[in-house]
């Protein structure tokens, strides 16, 4: 039997079986990068939204600075949080090293730039559409800050998936700031990682799959409240 | 001319306004009544949107001033501006009501009864949880409309409301301002339409070419207008004048 | 918008959750003992003797002893014997105790294009590699492993390093993307026995050299020393340790087996 078809096997046998130990990982995997994207988007949003209605100096340099960290390798954002949180760091008192919240901030960090830069894309485009009638509202900036983001709300929720998306696919930041750390912060990704280091690339493969598969339901999900949304808006019509 | 102390809600004194070089208005000297629906007409680029938006303070004069004439006692003088093409925002008819009010922090209660009253005013009542951007072109400016109203404004300003719309949807709008001047709020109409000037207005101001070249009660203004520019526009030649 | 808020309610817990297990080590440890799953059989044993749980960060020995000064781990158990000492030396670790040691071994392609099967004197076979030109695929990432081979080239009076890029490729990579870069281009690679009985990956790779006494791997076993870094948990690491070299503990790393063969032999004294 070849590697792949193995794999495709074994993935299915995980979970059918719902393997104790891959259900504790998904469950991990969701909540760390869930987790991360709702502060990168509590944070990201906002922050965004300024930069896209918001003109002052320096504007321009901001903007491509955000579209450059988009890129950010995520062994460079683990680096990075390592040192922050180590004990020999400034933030190592907290000792926050090899847990679940050092993971979360690390993917933070990673998909912030993502949710930023588009929801910036996007309220700007809507500000240049809304702004004459906002301004004769006598709206003010918190005003009209709220405005564009509810409106803006369908795009932003793509941002967002984007930003899971990259959250729940990355290996460089987690394994360094997690630890890779059985039954503690052991995620999907570090798990294939490690079978893979293990040379069992049938179970590393298998893994693969299922991750893939969470990824496109989680898609699905966003999806189906979005057209739920949508309907109910509808409704009354 | 009416005396400005008593029945005058605005004035333009010597406005001029210039954008990126281009002089839009020039020299404007008018004053505004505070009853009734004043029309402005003219040619494409005779400046009227820039004349309205000069009043709803989108613009503000490049020289000259722009006057609000306050009754004692009373409050900053509210515009509501209603534009050719309504931004309509993407929520339930309703709640863009509720959100065209919501610069005015009233409660909630209060505000609840501005919506009910604005859907009732446009004929909107059974479209209310209706997304807006799904109403057709009429829907949506009674829509506009209605979120001006809300807004209670001292001065309702209608840049062209009716200029893509049918005829039962332009009368729709008609009736919703002519409703609104009854109940002494000022209109402020600029319109294309000369029919549309002579059922509504009371007095027209007439522009060419960004000066104010004529302002008579309606009337007069159809009837024996006093500037050649204003003869051949309605008469319906195309004048061509160097600025 | 509620998914949100829910969200974030989560997160306190998430935190909490990993702090609320207290009796808990972090070991600073190498990929050859978690890969092998050495440390996977030996952490419920040592839980049901202490109630302490082992929590295993597995990296190179030299990214091992990197944490492990900066005071990230508790407890450091790695396969460089001149660092450990010197680690010990600058104050860092309080005591070094052998543990348990095994072998490295060469392993290459069945087609052995050096012709080095069955070589005992492992300079000679590495003499053999160089002057055929067949590719070695090193570690190259300063881990107990590289440091050995490094050494062992240098005792062949062979400068590995200077042909890097040609046949001498080095990975930069832990032992088991070695192994898979090694297997995948066919190449010759130094690796403890260990890793190599329990990786999966090695159609038609098998071990050439093995046996001279100077494929000796030992393992050691250092408590992070808390004067130097006041959160490290002395009690609970040093209960690990006196675990492991005890006879009960020496016990358990003879028993663990993989495919039946013994992968450690315990040679604490």
């Amino acid at each position: 039997m070849s590697e792949a078809t193995q794999a495709l096997y074994l993935a299915v046998e995980l979970v059918i079986s719902m393997d104790a130990g891959l259900v504790e990982i998904v469950l991990l995997s969701l909540q760390v990068s869930l987790l991360a994207v709702a502060v990168a988007c509590a944070i990201g949003l906002p922050l965004g939204a300024l930069l896209g209605i918001a003109r002052f100096r320096g504007r321009r340099l901001l903007i491509s600075i955000n579209n450059a960290l988009m890129g950010l390798p995520p062994v460079v954002v683990g680096l990075a949080v390592y040192l922050m949180l180590s004990r020999s760091g400034p933030f190592g008192v907290f000792g926050l090293l090899y847990t679940p919240t050092a993971m979360i901030i690390a993917q933070t960090l990673l998909v912030l730039p993502i949710v930023a830069a588009l929801s910036r894309q996007t309220i700007e485009d809507l500000n240049a559409e809304y702004d004459e009638y906002l301004r004769s509202l006598d709206m003010r900036l918190a005003g009209r800050l709220k405005t564009l983001l509810w409106d803006g709300r369908a795009s932003l929720a793509t941002a967002a998936i984007a930003g899971l998306g990259r959250a729940i696919a990355e290996v460089g930041a987690v394994i360094i700031v997690g630890g890779n750390i059985d039954h503690v912060t052991r995620v999907m990704t570090t798990a294939i990682a490690l079978e893979t280091s293990k040379g069992d690339l049938a179970l590393a493969l298998a893994l693969g799959l299922v991750l893939v598969t969470i990824a496109l339901a989680l898609n699905a999900a966003v999806e189906i409240l979005r057209a739920g949304a949508e309907r109910k808006l509808h409704a009354g019509a | 001319m009416l005396a400005p102390e008593t029945t005058a809600l605005a004035s333009f004194r010597s406005v001029s306004y210039a954008s990126a070089g281009d002089r839009l208005l020039s020299d404007i000297e008018l004053t505004i009544a505070r009853q009734g629906i004043t029309t402005i007409m003219g040619p494409n680029g005779a400046g009227k949107s820039t004349l309205l938006r000069l009043l709803a303070g989108l613009l503000r004069p490049t020289s000259g001033t722009l006057t609000w004439h306050r009754p004692a006692g009373t409050g900053q003088i509210e515009t509501a501006f209603v534009f050719q093409r309504p931004v309509i925002l993407r929520r339930t008819v309703s709640a863009n009501i509720r959100h065209a009010i919501s610069p005015l922090k009233l409660p909630d209660a209060q505000a609840s009864r501005r919506v009910d009253a604005a859907l009732s005013d446009c004929s909107l009542e059974h479209l209310r949880d209706a997304p807006g951007r799904r109403l057709s072109g009429g829907e949506q400016q009674r829509l506009a409309m209605a979120r001006a109203l809300a807004r209670q404004p001292d001065v309702l300003l209608l840049d062209e409301p009716t200029a893509s719309l049918d005829p039962a949807a332009t009368n729709a709008i008609e009736q919703i301002a002519l409703a609104c001047a009854d109940k002494a709020t000022k209109v402020v109409l600029v319109t294309h339409d000369a029919g549309q000037a002579r059922r509504l207005s009371n007095d027209v101001i007439f522009l060419n070419a960004g000066r104010a070249v004529e302002h008579s009660p309606a009337a007069a203004f159809f009837n024996q207008p006093l500037s050649q520019p204003a003869r051949d526009y309605l008469a319906g030649r195309i004048t061509i004048t160097d600025t | 918008m509620k998914l949100l808020v829910a969200l974030i309610c989560i997160l306190p817990l998430v935190a909490t959750g990993a702090a609320a297990q207290d009796r808990f080590i972090i070991l600073q440890s190498t990929t050859s003992t978690a890969n092998s799953g050495l440390l996977d059989y030996l952490a419920p044993k040592f839980k049901d003797k202490t109630g302490i749980d082992l929590r295993v960060v597995a990296v190179g020995t030299g990214q091992a002893l990197k944490n492990a000064r900066n005071g990230d781990g508790d407890v450091l158990l790695v396969h460089a014997k001149q660092r450990e000492e010197k680690f010990v030396a600058d104050g860092f670790g309080t005591k070094r105790h052998d543990v348990m040691y095994n072998d490295f071994v060469i392993v290459g392609p069945d087609d052995d294009p050096a012709d080095i099967a069955g070589v005992y004197d492992i300079t000679v076979a590495l003499k053999k590699i160089s002057a055929a030109k067949s590719p070695f695929v090193s570690r190259g990432d300063e881990s107990g492993t590289h440091i050995t081979e490094r050494g062992l080239w240098k005792l062949a009076g062979i400068d590995a390093a200077a042909d890097s890029g040609t046949w001498y490729r080095e990975t930069g990579s832990g032992m088991g993307a070695t192994l898979n870069i090694a297997t995948g281009m066919r190449a010759y690679t130094l690796t403890d026995r260990a890793t190599w009985i329990a990786f999966a990956n090695k159609p038609d790779f098998r071990i050439m050299v093995e046996g001279d006494k100077r494929l000796f791997n030992q393992y050691g076993i250092i408590l992070v020393n808390q004067q130097r870094h006041p959160h490290v948990k002395a009690a609970e690491g040093q209960a690990f340790i006196d675990w492991l070299i005890s006879p009960e503990g020496q016990l358990a790393i003879s028993a663990y087996k993989r495919d039946g063969q013994q992968l450690f032999f315990p040679n604490a004294n």
